[in-house]
């Protein structure tokens, strides 16, 4: 015989279990939407007969003129390339100097000062990222022109720049989780062992850290692709190809070139066209595009994280 | 050989975790080539000592110590260089701490630090010291792999490796028997009779016993202050001239 009592907690724990089990599936169920969705509204223009629309334009094709009314070209290149351009630059210049400054904190200071400065890097990561892009327009790209003399004008360099200092704080505080979790007995193994701190860093420290290390800048290149305020209003937002000139000679200057992002473009013109239009789906197909990169390199870094990447 | 100064020469030493005390005016010395054995129940300060004498008990934040410490004459609170002072020393961790690394890299670990950097040089010296550890045959053909996939007693013995791969002259082993087996632990005090002929050995240890056999002087540390220090057979025999250092020994420690 089961008393009341006992009758009650089982009947408590059964729909505390279900209530937990429903806000996870609802995780799930909420991702599935919204890819379902995105999916839905950008792929029937895939399979459209009698449209300008074709799978092997949009990923060759740099002509982007969606709202031509002679002739509508959806190609979607120029914005694929922009979208890299921008992304790669930014974590060249973010990377060195979110691992430095991950070595830093959680090597080379302590006690007050490294709070102070976590909590000046936490604050970097609340900024919206409008501001940064009015930063960009009014404090960076001002910088940029004067510094290297290239002529006036929003640049990927501006982008980039922005989207490195936007990336960098995600970045820090991962790395420094990832320093963070290497035992101090390595640290003092190394260091009895008659090495520099600098030495213990690089040759003991940053090897034993590498998954979660790869992982912060995963999660930073995350950050950089689907970022769009800023980028939408740093970069100039040109449908251009920024390394070849108009005669297809190699353009040194390509960081210079004002450029366009996938976010940019979808942010920009996804209010001005009508439901269901062709334009209005090639703008979700980009949605697709963008959340299988994104998903990509989450993942990546998931397995990462996972130490899933076989050890030798 | 009892004339000759001493390796190390302790006077006065005190030391503080934060407010906490731990050892208390200590005053000691190790001759050369001689083995030290260091016994004293968990707590009392043993692997303090052997921090301080290589200092690394500076990385632990908020610690302090006073008096002195002379390796060959030496005060190591100023030393011009720390890294050398270190490399003087080799020291084995109760827990055998192999670094991400693989069995050769842990052992050519030192030796690159200190600016070796010719492959046949390491090669050598690489294989040297896994055969003083007596790990040579076990690991010969799979210097790749990482070290920390080698059992508790092969990691202990890689350890011991790579404290001889920067030729100390004093090794100070913490408890290093403390996650191995018996059979292992026999085996690794076999190569520590071998290599008392050439440096001094400071032997922290949980086994009584293994201080008995191995060590030419033993020590009690006993809550940060040093209950008795004499040559080992006075020290294990009936009548050690101090009852807690009979009753420790014995077992009836309470
Ligand atoms: N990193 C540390 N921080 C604070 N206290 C410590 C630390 N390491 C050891 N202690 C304290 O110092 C005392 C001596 O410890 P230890 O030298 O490890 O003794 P033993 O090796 O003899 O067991 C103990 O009371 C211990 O709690
Ligand atoms: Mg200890």
């Amino acid at each position: 015989m089961i008393s009341r009592r006992r009758r009650y907690e089982i009947l408590s724990e059964r729909s505390i279990e279900t209530l937990i089990y429903l806000c996870g599936i609802s995780a799930i169920i909420f991702v599935f939407g919204i890819c379902f969705f995105v999916f839905r509204e950008g792929l029937p223009l895939v399979f459209k007969e009698d449209t300008n629309f074709s799978l092997g334009k949009f990923f060759f094709s740099t002509e982007w003129f969606p709202t031509s009314m002679a002739n509508k070209r959806y190609g979607a290149l120029a914005l694929i390339v922009g979208t890299l351009t921008v992304t790669i630059l930014a974590m060249v210049i973010a990377v060195p100097f979110a691992l430095g400054a991950t070595v830093f904190l959680s090597e080379f200071c302590g006690g007050k000062f490294r709070e102070t400065l976590k909590i000046v890097i936490e604050l970097l990561a609340a900024i919206p990222s409008i501001v940064w892009g009015f930063i960009g327009l009014t404090v960076i790209n001002p910088l940029i022109i004067q510094v290297f003399h290239v002529p006036v004008g929003l640049n990927a360099l501006n982008g980039a720049v922005i989207l490195a200092l936007m990336a960098m704080p995600i970045m820090v505080s991962i790395g420094e989780d990832a320093l963070k979790a290497v035992p101090d007995s390595y640290r003092e193994a190394a260091l009895a062992l008659g090495a520099t701190r600098w030495q213990m860093v690089f040759r003991v420290l940053l090897p034993a850290a590498k998954n979660g290390l790869l992982a912060a800048v995963l999660l930073g290149v995350g950050r950089a692709v689907g970022e769009t305020m800023g980028v939408l209003m740093a970069t100039g937002h040109a449908v251009n190809i920024p390394f070849f000139r108009d005669d297809g000679s190699f353009n040194w200057g390509w960081m210079f070139e004002s450029v366009r992002t996938l976010t940019a473009t979808i942010a920009a013109e996804l209010g001005e066209t009508s439901q269901g239009s062709d334009h209005y789906r090639v703008l979700f197909l980009i949605g697709v595009l963008l959340l299988s990169i994104t998903f990509v390199i989450n993942l990546t870094a998931d397995l990462v994280v996972k130490g899933i990447r076989k050890q030798k | 050989m009892h004339d000759s100064p001493p390796k190390i020469k302790v006077e006065q030493f005190s030391s503080w975790y934060g407010d906490k005390p731990v050892h208390k005016e200590i005053s000691f010395h190790v001759r050369a080539n001689e083995v030290l054995g260091i016994i004293g129940p968990a707590q009392s300060g043993k692997t303090t000592l052997l921090r301080a004498i290589n200092r690394t008990l500076e990385l632990t934040a908020g610690a302090r110590s006073t008096g002195t410490i002379q390796v060959d004459g030496e005060d190591v609170r100023w030393v011009a260089n720390v890294y050398e002072l270190r490399r003087k020393i080799g020291m084995v961790a109760p827990l055998p701490v192999g670094l991400p690394l693989t069995i050769y890299d842990n052992v050519a670990f030192a030796p690159r630090c200190a600016g070796l950097s010719r492959k046949s040089d390491l090669d050598a010296l690489v294989e040297k010291c896994l055969r003083q550890a007596a790990l040579w045959d076990e690991v010969k053909d799979r210097l790749d792999s990482l070290g920390t996939k080698l059992s508790g007693g092969q990691q202990q013995r890689l350890t011991i490796a790579r404290a001889l791969s920067h030729q100390p002259e004093i090794l100070c082993l913490d408890e290093f028997s403390i996650a191995i087996d018996p059979v292992t632990t026999m085996r690794i005090e076999e190569v520590l009779k071998e290599l008392r002929k050439d440096i001094t050995i400071i032997l922290v240890t949980n086994l009584t016993q293994q201080a008995r056999r191995l060590a030419d002087r033993t020590m009690f540390l006993w809550n940060g202050e040093i209950i008795q220090l004499d040559r080992s057979e006075v020290i294990f025999s009936e009548n050690p001239g101090n009852q807690k250092t009979y009753d420790y020994v014995h077992g009836i420690f309470g």
